[in-house]
């Protein structure tokens, strides 16, 4: 892989709050025309690494390259070149979003005439045509954040930034950002996107880093990260909740007990061997099954192991 | 839902580079900047309006209700405009502040810092708009104390002179109120600075002399930065004074080129370090 088709770089990232290292040593390379997901915990860095690789925030120290260029000494031409949604809606609310978005396009120099052009085509292409002209203030969080994803496409950005894109949105609205990141995706666009929900990285990401107080803590694809932390699972459901604890003894390795559900689940290293050697052992000891399965770990698994690792 | 496709994005669409055009853009943001608040204004004629009728309130209510100041003698009236249209200019600083803070919680000027706009035009749209705006505040003002016999004496330019002086004094308190929007950061503390500007404002002789008042007191009256400004206008429109015989009160003219001068000698660089900072 050559350079130039790394979109963005970042190497040993450092920035502290006056005592709180929000990050401490953070590495990254983004593919250009990829999606990036980056998965953290609330406080885990993420915002503020988005800010200083749009430009907004200087580190402390290390190097980031957008789109090659670098954030520090350049920073004019990188913000020419990306497009940023922050974590807050960042339009002004008492303007219509027609207006919002002519401003913006004045403000990336398009001249009055193409600004108007481009406000009306974004308008249309994120389905808000019809409320162009209403205040803001007005808008459905929905709309909001669409008007502020389509604020942030103006410049047709090289390299987008969405920081927790759907945080506070209903299952609808989270459906039209998906939908429109996706659509941005098959243009070319390089996306570097945040987000606390597993299911938001697994569905848009083509590569996830997960990070935890500042530092990348694991990388790869959806897959990969199953993989790679403990594999597959077997989940045994047991009829009688007071046969837990001898199903568990049962099970290799370190066991998830869930009295509730009345289940017992193990990770493993061959779905094959684990389902009859479990059926197997199960009969031996009397104990009766409602239900064997064997799969993938979930993210939110993924997850969990792998900040409880970091805590250890 | 209507997003279908994106257009390749061979290009960004900008044209911002060339150094030569950055003066120019400069001027081109900055109008935009200014453009906004004009917009916002025609958006909400109701709020423009009431912001204009809140220093007419005051004035009418001291001018009519109350009827006379604390020791001021003969038309009262005379007295009172000018030290309403300073305390005016004064209060200039919470709209200053209140638009800032509201402006950086939503993050609107985190969006402008991320594309590649003249930054400084954020500051200088601002200023523009603000000044604008005290300048139609003062007008009304001026039209409704025609309107209940206030009168200046001394002919255009002396005319002209005060008011330069009262939009120089709005001027200082604009970086002031930028200065403590960036310090303070979020709309809730704009209301500790109101605690602040309020006895400041009354802490002058606007509405009363300082010769009415303990002598303590009376120092810090003469020495405040809008009495300065308030006796010097009230000699140029030819009004009653009441100043006293002070160095502070008979150099008020001086004074009210001075203090504005310093505070904005003090609170442009500090604001505009504040906006730098804003990447720290
Ligand atoms: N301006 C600031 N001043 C002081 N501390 C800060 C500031 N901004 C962030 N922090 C701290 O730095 C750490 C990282 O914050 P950051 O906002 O980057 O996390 P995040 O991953 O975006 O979290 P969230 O999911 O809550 O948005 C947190 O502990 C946070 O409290
Ligand atoms: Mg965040």
């Amino acid at each position: 892989m050559s350079d130039r088709d790394l979109a963005i770089v970042v190497e040993g990232l450092r920035k502290k709050y006056k005592d709180k290292q929000a990050l401490d040593g953070l590495d990254l390379t983004v593919r250009a025309g990829t999606v990036q997901g980056i998965l953290g915990p609330n406080g885990a860095g993420k915002t503020t690494a988005v800010r200083i690789m749009s430009t907004l925030l200087r580190a402390d120290e290390g190097r980031v390259e957008v789109a090659g260029i670098d954030v520090r000494t350049r920073a004019d031409e990188v913000r020419s070149r990306i497009g940023l949604l922050g974590q807050n809606a960042a339009v002004d609310e008492e303007l219509s979003g027609r207006q919002n978005l002519e401003m913006f396009g004045r403000l990336y120099h398009l001249g009055g005439r193409r600004a108007g052009a481009r406000a009306d085509e974004l308008l249309e292409q994120f389905g808000l045509t019809d409320t162009g002209t209403k205040a803001i203030k007005q808008y459905s969080g929905g709309m909001r954040r669409r008007l502020d994803l389509a604020a942030s496409l103006i410049s047709r950005p090289q390299v987008l930034f969405l920081d927790e894109p759907t945080t506070g949105l209903d299952p609808r609205g989270r459906t039209e950002v998906w939908n429109a990141v996706r659509s941005l995706v098959g243009g070319g666009t390089t996306v570097l996107l945040t987000t606390q929900y597993l299911e938001e990285a697994d569905q848009l990401a083509d590569q996830i880093a997960v990070i935890n107080r500042g530092q990348v803590i694991a990388e790869g694809t959806a897959d990969e990260l199953k993989t790679k932390t403990g594999g597959d699972r077997i989940d045994v459901i047991l009829h009688d909740v007071a046969q837990l604890e001898r199903a568990a003894a049962l099970l290799p390795g370190a066991v998830d007990k869930d009295e509730d559900r009345r289940m017992v689940s193990a990770s493993i290293s061959n779905r094959m061997v684990a389902l009859t050697e479990t059926v197997r052992a199960l009969q031996e000891a009397g104990i009766e099954a409602e239900d064997i399965a064997v799969r993938r770990p979930t993210l939110d698994e993924v997850f969990m192991h792998l900040t409880k690792e970091e805590a250890a | 839902m209507t997003a279908t496709h994106h257009a390749p994005t061979t290009a960004p669409v900008s044209t911002t580079h060339g150094s030569g055009s950055k003066l120019s853009w400069a001027f081109a943001d900055s109008w935009t900047m200014t453009r906004r608040e004009l917009a916002h204004w025609a958006r909400q004629p109701v709020q423009v309006v009431v912001g204009l009728v809140f220093p007419v309130m005051m004035l009418l209510m001291f001018g009519f209700l109350i009827g006379g100041g604390k020791g001021v003698e003969g038309d009262f009236t005379s007295y009172l405009v000018p030290g309403m249209l300073t305390m005016t200019m004064a209060f200039g600083l919470e709209a200053t502040m209140l638009s800032v803070t509201q402006d950086l919680g939503k993050g609107v000027i985190d969006r402008f810092r991320s594309m590649p706009m003249n930054s400084g035009s954020i500051l200088v749209g601002r200023s523009i708009a603000d000044m604008l705006q005290s300048v139609v505040g003062l007008a009304v003002m001026i039209g409704v104390g025609a309107a209940i016999g206030w009168r200046w004496n001394n002919g255009f330019a002396s005319f002209m002179a005060a008011v330069g002086l009262l939009l120089l004094l709005r001027f200082a308190m604009l970086w002031i109120g930028l200065h403590l929007a960036m310090v303070a950061g979020k709309p809730e503390m704009v209301q500790a600075v109101q605690i602040l500007v309020w006895p400041m404002a009354f802490l002058s002789n606007a509405i009363a002399t300082p010769a009415s008042m303990p002598a303590w007191l009376g120092a810090v009256v003469e020495w405040n930065p809008m009495s300065a400004t308030a006796t010097a206008v009230r000699e140029l429109f030819g009004n009653q004074s009441a100043a006293g015989d002070s160095w502070a009160a008979t150099n008020a003219e001086l004074l009210a080129v001075a203090w504005p001068v310093l505070l904005v000698a003090i609170f442009f660089p500090l604001a505009v370090k504040r906006f730098r900072d804003l990447s720290r």
